[in-house]
């Protein structure tokens, strides 16, 4: 069929069916907008892990004299210790990207200043804070390495890590991005039933023709062409909605919590490198939905 | 054209068949009314030459081409060397006769050029010149059949096949209209006719093939309907 009488004869069909052709758009639209919120909370907890990750450090604790953890029985970490353990930090690069010694006195007034409204550090003097190093990896996923290297090593009491602090957070925003895919599946097939629908509707309106168009020897593909572009229309109309709403959602909400909070958000860029997806998701299951339809409802 | 090889059909759902060992040829240009009552299989063979059923035993061979041994992807072409009129003309409402007419073409992909040309030489052909722009709903019942008839011939298909074209139509125009079929005829194309329009199969005395319960019962050369002489 030739180009011009395939899309008069869309216009035409879109015109006779316009309610039907909103609602396709419309919940293509909703589901859209779930799917890419669900993508896009993936993203933003992605970011934030970047974010905190390149921030949070591997703290090794060296032994005080009053310590009472097992491996610092024979008392404080000596002059010895401290330069072997930071020679073999030293050692570790690049993993180990840099390197904060921390005193007791750095380590007390850090407490003091963060605990300014209790008394608690009142009781507290420098000589009980342990002396530390402050270590900020490349890959903060290998923490494991610089634990086994030093938890048991002469003149360290603990070696903790940052990092599952941080997790449960991470843990709170995947599951709602989960949740939003969750409800974005539902919304998916709510669409592809709807789809379904319309164009069984669609079909029986458009008997007549596409019996004429069967027995004068159109082709199968030539009967059902108009139809799969019609859903098509529909779904890219809806799908570019969604994606006007996200990046309204994007621009304006996540950009305004940017300049209030200091976290890494995501940004319209993101948005721009998952739309492809998103419209191509919802396009080729309504194509994919269209045909199935087609070969059950439409004799060709 | 058309040859039938001992075919029989026999629907789902129904122990009786529609056409029960059905022999026949059909040669090149032949004007055929298939006759007999409502229910005797008219239809049946009709929509058999069509592909729009399938044999239950035996062969149907058309334009060459043996129909149980097609596969579905090639209906098509074959679809497109067969016109095909109907006792409810089945236009589309919305369309005027010419893009009624041009709608066959359109939907085989064809030049809007050659639509320009081959549209209202059918139109002048079947007598509707001048009424191109006429909605359906603005035509009597003999002129929506000639609009049937142009879109069915307007491909030249060389088969044409009528189920019961007259069926909605008074004696007069029942005639004028199978005249314009025997014109088109005349051009060569092999015409089928099922019909029980008695006065019409007598008034052209062609080749009458006569069907009872799904047999064929009479096959004669100029007949007419009763199967008298």
């Amino acid at each position: 069929m030739r180009l011009q009488f395939i899309l008069s004869e869309i216009w035409v069909a879109l015109r006779r069916n316009l309610s039907m052709s909103i609602s396709v758009a419309l919940v293509t639209m909703v589901s859209v907008l779930f799917l890419g919120l669900g993508v896009l909370a993936q993203r933003q907890v992605d970011t934030m892990k970047d974010y905190w990750y390149d921030r949070v450090q591997v703290s090794i604790f060296l032994c005080t004299a009053k310590s009472d953890l097992p491996n610092c029985i024979t008392g404080a970490v000596t002059d010895s210790q401290r330069t072997q353990i930071r020679s073999q930090l030293d050692a570790m690069k690049p993993l180990v990207k840099n390197v904060f010694p921390e005193s007791q006195q750095q380590a007390y007034d850090r407490l003091k200043s963060q605990s300014k409204d209790s008394l608690t550090y009142r009781e507290i003097t420098p000589a009980q804070m342990p002396e530390s190093f402050r270590v900020q990896l490349s890959d903060p996923t290998k923490y494991d390495v610089i634990t086994s290297a030093f938890v048991g090593a002469p003149g360290v009491g603990d070696v903790q890590d940052q990092r599952p602090i941080l997790d449960p957070l991470f843990n709170v925003l995947r599951g709602l991005s989960f949740g939003a895919l969750g409800l974005a599946g539902l919304m998916v097939l709510c669409s592809a039933l709807l789809v379904a629908t319309t164009i069984r509707q669609t079909a029986f309106g458009r008997r007549r023709e596409t019996g004429i168009m069967r027995l004068v020897g159109a082709s199968a593909f030539n009967i059902q062409l108009p139809f799969i572009l019609e859903t098509l229309i529909a779904t890219v109309v809806g799908s570019a909605l969604a994606i006007g709403v996200l990046w309204a959602m994007v621009r304006y909400g996540i950009g305004y919590l940017g300049k209030k909070l200091p976290i890494n958000f995501i940004t319209t860029a993101d948005l721009w490198t998952v739309t492809p997806w998103l419209v191509g998701a919802a396009a080729g299951l309504a194509i994919l939905t269209a045909w199935l339809t087609l070969r059950r409802y439409l004799r060709v | 054209m058309i040859r039938f090889e001992n075919v029989t059909k026999t629907y789902q759902r129904s122990s009786e068949p529609a056409l029960d060992g059905i022999s026949l040829e059909i040669e090149r240009g032949e004007f055929v009314f298939v006759v007999g009552q409502s229910g005797s299989g008219k239809s049946t063979l009709l929509r058999l030459i069509l592909c729009e059923e399938s044999a239950t035993s035996g062969n149907v061979l058309v334009a060459g081409r043996e129909l149980s041994q097609l596969p579905r992807r090639k209906v098509p072409a074959l679809r497109r060397e067969i016109g095909c009129v109907f006792q409810d003309f089945r236009l589309l409402p919305n369309k005027d006769v010419f893009q009624n007419v041009a709608f066959a073409l359109q939907v085989l992909g064809k030049s809007r050029q050659s639509i320009k040309a081959v549209v209202p030489e059918t139109l002048e052909m079947v007598g509707l010149a001048g009424k191109e722009r006429r909605l359906p709903h603005q035509l009597s019942g003999g002129e929506q059949q000639r609009v049937a008839i142009a879109r069915a011939f307007v491909n030249k298909p060389p088969i044409l096949l009528a189920d019961e074209p007259t069926g909605n139509l008074d004696p007069t125009i029942s005639l004028e209209i199978v005249r314009l079929l025997d014109r088109i005829n005349r051009t060569g194309t092999t015409i089928v006719m099922a019909t029980h329009d008695n006065g019409i199969v007598d008034q052209l005395r062609k080749r009458v093939v006569e069907l009872d319960d799904g047999a064929l019962v009479r096959d004669q050369m100029r007949g007419v309907y009763g199967g008298q002489l």
